[in-house]
């Protein structure tokens, strides 16, 4: 696999990268004097960005199809002996697409928080933090190796880190800020693991030697590499079993959460798995994994998502199951890549727009997120509601509406991919449209219709002009995208020299016409549930949350997903550490906080006093030097 | 006829003077004439102008020093009848503990926020007294310091190119005496340094007679202390090498010790501590490069083919030592104990390096070494500055909300942290990556896969103070960040530029560790 050298206009590929690079910089660096007006800078950086892109985009189209993947290369980034890395981008349709849509919502949501973000004092720093992710996130997608991927990776997990915690007072962002990061290590590790065995076995780590070379692998080696990755793909993405730290990252501002934690940043798990596309395809077992990931997610994410009252809680899950449902369909391999991609963008959409709207809804209700407190916004917030019905109904597949397009194609390749697993895939993938469909009902009841159970004292108001705009936008985006992403498969066709020819038109399992009627009963089965429990004029919504059955004090739990870190990942880190503490020759005192403590977000303290004596050490000592000569005698003479 | 024969062979006469190759030697002359001009300085400047004198003397010392390594820098061969090497991981090293040095220097030298240094201004106070309290504020201080210092960065540079187990004995006497004497001039907290002291000398010799037992049973397997000789008798012998394996175990205790790896690193988490700031700085860089330019010497060149019999430990003493390093950080309450432990797990990752036993993990090696040294120096430059009324405010929570106090200060030692964490643009990542892919390279996979999960246990507990300092409240009697004067500020400048640069730009440095990791026997 080769790439074209980047001149003339491509050679301009690292302005996008600059923009918002320079405006963090500043603001972050800045210091008070910024305090005004550094906002409005930080926000023309992405919009610089987003035109640059435009122009990058049309001049790409305009090339021959061979030529459509433009390697600009900054400098040589390691040169020693036989391994060279370069720091290069790598711009081709894929990377384009992101491209487009991390500047394109990115400059809608600096815009939106422009008015979110107006009364709060650490507004520079907002927007400092805003801007950085947004060029670590074009890294991540526009690197030529898996080494700048990494760098990407990291510095989007930063961002998101930072930004996660905020709001400093609130306790509970600390706590989600560490669970974040903590989990997402374990992912990173994956991902570490994978590029050095790339390196192990190839000597290379950038995208031309890797997929060049992906044939001279060992099956073993290609698949525990891809499954390295789909480790790191599931911390960053939120997939079962890393999915507990995205829900609990809504800790963050709201503009936030539409951005990282619902269109951009989450999905970068998807991109990995597709950017590898030419060791996914050689992996088939790794592929099975893939999908049964994004299965039980989609699942997962759908059944919490329908016991939560915290309207962005509710939208989280859904993230998570949207993401499964991308995993599904990017793990069925050729026939599901594109379809991943396209359903991602349309999600990045409608997420983002129901996101900016309930961010706009908290606005008005003193940034209350308990739905069993709202109702009957309806008419007071009428552009709010406009525009997160757009959200809805395209989250839902309501026909015509984005949704509609894209995640029917994910149901229909889940059957059509054959066999016992192709059926078990496509029901799961059926159920959970059901499933999305009755909770996304019933947050649109609660939320819009119905009486008004407002706490005393909140006075609902429409959002200013700067919040309502980038919503417009973004529904229109949500109303129409999918149609114009599937029309004519013109994604499909942009994306081919990267992900291989779709498989689109295999043979059908199921005839596709059946297949949509029934999605579209099932979803329908999902609505009408939900009207019936929450939107009948006779069902009175208490405040408080009724007595549930097990099962949905199970889904009020995460179906236990805490509880499940605690026991297998917390208390043997927390015996671990006690055990090193006591062999360090200082006793357990007190309290013991550990490895794990923090998973749990219970940061233990240790108070130890100044005990060491030297005779216990002096004997430590001793001791590892028996140790030592014991076992150098062992292996040499045992 | 035996004992003619020995007689015949010690005819008077014989013993042939050796040859002294001044200009390869001249690095090392240069510093211990530092040192010794400086005792003379003790004994005749006038007390007012010894302090500048001084720092002006080790300073031109380790200039003059690191420009005759550059000079030198083609060399490559045994001087000093073969006692010392000079090749191209002596003089990498040599270069990275000189430019180290001078970085501790500009800390030992550093007045922030007042007239007194970190150095106590008479030892022999007693603590708890009138007079040890008076002196606290007193503008006097221990201008022996210096002179102690060079001759410890003497001992080092020599430590690490010796090529004789003898020279190498003496050497790691050299450069630890003054360690142990400078861990015990903290200005504050008296005490706890002259237990500090007092810890580290009475373990260190405890260490060193181990190097010591370890070289008599390697002599009297190879009948030489030369590392040339021992290859040769470790590859060729046909006779019991029972003697060759005890001696070799006892050396590596002795060399263990000084790098701080498990298990023998219960004393420096009590040291850092009570050490005075910039002592540990020193200590933590400079010696780790020494200990372990000895190790890699020791085992690369001495015991290089029997190396399949030693890597078997190697691994797990690796293994250990980043586990212990990493999981007992997270319980620290004190942010130089934290450092402490932190220094342990990187031992542990420039374990991995060594292990790898290849080329690569013999550059990659010195190429953490270097990165390291330089981001802790910075780390421990900013500990520095952060004071309460009783010295240094070393107590995490004090810690708390210190980036509103002090944003640029903060700002600082969270990038280092976030280089000791091992993470992308900085130049701990490239060390982490380059060490660790020799060691796969080097078929040391497993330990990789150690290494990467503990390096993320690692993150945690940097990202915890990250945290605390930008995230937190601050406490209501918060400690203060001094004014850094032009030297504190010359080492936190000196490490966040090297840890920046070598993180985007690390090619040419690379090169540099890649085509001096050969050893000559």
């Amino acid at each position: 696999m080769t790439y074209t050298a980047a001149s003339g206009l491509f050679a301009a590929t690292w302005l996008l990268l600059l923009f918002p690079l320079v405006g963090a910089a500043l603001l972050l660096l800045g210091g008070k004097a910024l305090d005004r007006a550094g906002y409005q800078f930080a926000t023309l950086m992405p919009i610089a960005s987003f035109v640059l892109a435009v122009v990058l985009f049309f001049h790409l189209k305009s090339q021959p199809t061979s030529g459509r993947a433009v390697d600009d290369h900054l400098y040589s980034w390691i040169a020693v002996g036989g391994f060279h890395v370069s720091a290069g981008l790598l711009l081709d349709p894929l990377s384009m697409i992101f491209v487009l849509l991390i500047t394109g919502v990115g400059s809608l949501i600096h815009i939106y928080s422009i008015g979110y973000m107006a009364h709060d004092p650490g507004r520079r720093r907002f927007f400092g933090y805003l801007n950085l992710f947004v060029a670590a996130m074009l890294l991540l997608v526009l690197a030529d190796s898996y080494l700048g991927l990494y760098v990407g990776w990291e510095g989007v997990g930063l961002a998101s880190y930072l930004l996660i915690a905020f709001w400093q007072y609130k306790p509970a962002a600390g706590t989600a800020a560490k669970k974040a990061f903590v989990m997402n290590r374990v992912g990173d590790v994956g991902l570490s693991l994978a590029i050095m065995l790339m390196f192990a076995t190839l000597d290379k780590v950038d995208y031309a030697g890797v997929f060049g070379g992906v044939h001279h692998i060992g099956h073993a080696d290609l698949t525990a590499i891809a499954l390295l990755l789909l480790l790191g793909a599931c911390g960053k993405s939120g997939q079962v079993p890393l999915q507990g730290w995205l829900p609990d990252a809504m800790e963050g501002p709201t503009p936030v959460s539409a951005l990282i934690h619902a269109a951009t940043m989450v999905t970068a798990g998807v991109y990995l798995i597709a950017r590898s596309a030419p060791i996914f395809d050689l992996a088939p077992e790794a592929r099975l994994v893939v999908t049964i990931v994004g299965a039980v997610t989609l699942l997962f994410g759908a059944a919490v998502g329908c016991a939560y009252d915290d309207i962005k809680k509710v939208l989280a899950y859904s993230t998570v199951s949207q993401i499964g449902y991308m995993f599904l369909a990017v793990g069925l391999g050729p026939a599901g890549y594109a379809i991943a991609i396209i359903h991602l963008v349309a999600h990045g959409f409608f997420k983002a727009t129901m996101f900016l709207g309930a961010g706009s809804v908290m606005h008005a209700m003193d940034d209350q997120v308990d739905m069993r407190r709202f109702g009957g916004l309806r008419s007071v917030m009428p552009v709010t509601f406009a525009t997160f019905l757009m959200g809805y109904l395209a989250i839902i597949g309501f026909p015509l509406w984005s949704g509609f397009w894209t995640k029917d194609k994910i149901i229909e390749a889940s059957f059509d991919k054959g066999g016992t697993s192709g059926y078990i895939l496509g029901i799961c993938a059926l159920l959970g449209a059901g499933v999305t469909a009755f909770y996304m009902t019933r947050l649109m009841i609660l939320t819009f219709f119905g009486k008004r159970r407002w706490t005393e004292g909140v006075h609902p108001h429409e959002s200013p002009v700067s919040m309502t705009a980038p919503m417009i936008v973004l529904a229109i985006g949500s109303a129409v995208g999918g149609f114009l992403l599937i029309l004519n498969g013109g994604v499909q066709h942009w994306l081919t020299p990267v992900l291989g020819k779709s498989a689109e038109e295999g043979v059908h399992t199921v005839n596709g016409t059946v297949l949509t009627i029934i999605t579209l009963l099932v979803v329908a089965g999902g609505m009408s549930g939900a009207y019936v429990a929450f939107g009948r004029p006779t069902v009175r919504i208490p405040w408080t949350p009724p007595q549930a059955g097990a099962v949905v004090t199970a889904a009020r739990r995460n179906l236990y997903g805490d509880a499940f870190n605690e026991a297998v990942f917390m208390r043997p880190g927390q015996y671990l550490t006690r055990f090193l503490v006591f062999v360090d020759g200082r006793g357990v005192d007190g309290a013991v906080g550990g490895l794990a403590a923090l998973v749990g977000g219970t940061s233990g303290r240790m108070r130890r006093a100044q005990n060491g004596f030297v005779r216990s050490y002096a004997l430590s000592m001793s001791l590892g030097a028996v140790a030592l000569v014991g076992a150098l005698l062992l292996v040499r003479f045992g | 006829m035996i004992a003619a024969a020995g007689v015949a062979a010690a005819v008077p006469g014989q013993i042939t003077t050796p040859v002294i190759d001044y200009r390869q030697l001249s690095p090392l002359l240069i510093v211990f004439g530092a040192a010794l001009l400086g005792v003379l300085v003790e004994a005749f400047a006038p007390a007012a102008a010894r302090r500048l004198t001084q720092i002006l003397l080790a300073g031109t010392g380790f200039v003059a020093a690191f420009v005759m390594v550059v000079v030198n820098h083609s060399f490559r061969g045994l001087v000093a009848s073969r006692a010392v090497a000079v090749d191209g991981p002596a003089l990498f090293l040599d270069g990275t503990i000189l430019l180290l040095a001078l970085g501790s220097l500009l800390l030992l030298a550093d007045r922030s926020g007042g007239n007194a240094d970190a150095l106590v201004a008479d030892p022999a106070a007693l603590p708890g007294t009138q007079e040890a309290s008076a002196l606290l504020a007193s503008t006097d201080t221990v201008t022996e310091a210096f002179p102690l210092m060079s001759f410890s960065v003497g001992g080092m540079m020599l430590f690490s190119q010796s090529n004789s187990l003898l020279t190498m004995f003496v050497a790691l006497e050299v450069l630890s005496l003054p360690l142990y004497l400078m861990a015990g001039l903290a200005r504050r907290r008296r005490l706890l340094s002259q237990e500090a002291a007092l810890k580290y000398f009475l373990l260190g010799a405890f260490s060193s007679a181990f190097f010591l037992y370890g070289l008599a049973m390697i002599y009297g397997f190879a009948g030489s202390v030369e590392l040339g000789d021992i290859f040769n008798a470790a590859a060729n012998t046909s006779k019991d090498d029972t003697f060759l394996f005890l001696g070799m175990a006892l050396l590596l205790v002795g060399l263990l010790f000084k790098i701080g790896a498990a298990p023998f690193q219960a004393w420096t988490p009590d040291v850092y501590q009570g050490s005075p700031t910039p002592v540990t700085a020193f200590m933590s860089a400079g010696t780790k490069v020494a200990a372990f330019g000895a190790l890699l010497r020791v085992f690369y060149v001495g015991f290089g083919d029997i190396r399949w019999d030693w890597r078997p430990i190697m691994w797990v003493v690796s293994i250990a030592t980043m586990v212990v390093g990493a999981v007992l950080a997270i319980t620290q309450q004190d942010i130089k104990r934290m450092l402490a432990y932190s220094s342990i797990a990187h031992a542990g990752f420039i374990l991995v390096g060594f292990t790898a036993t290849n080329a690569q993990g013999l550059a990659g090696t010195m190429f953490y070494l270097l990165t390291y040294g330089f981001t802790t120096i910075g780390a421990f430059a900013i500990v520095g500055l952060v004071r309460d009324g009783n010295g240094e405010a070393t107590h995490l929570s004090q810690w708390a909300g210190l980036g509103r106090r002090a944003p640029f200060q903060a700002a600082a030692f969270a990038f280092f942290l976030l280089a000791l964490a091992g993470i992308p643009l900085t130049s701990g990542f490239m060390a982490k990556f380059y060490v660790f892919q020799a060691a796969i390279n080097g078929g040391a996979a497993g330990l990789v896969v150690v290494g990467v999960i503990t390096s993320a246990i690692t993150a945690f507990f940097y990202a915890r103070v990250i945290v605390l300092m930008f995230f937190a409240e601050p406490v209501a009697d918060g400690p203060v960040v001094a004014e850094a004067s032009g030297y504190a500020a010359g080492a936190v400048g000196l490490g966040l530029a090297v840890t920046l640069v070598l993180g985007i730009v690390p090619a040419s440095v690379m090169t540099l560790a890649h085509n001096a990791a050969v050893f000559v026997r």
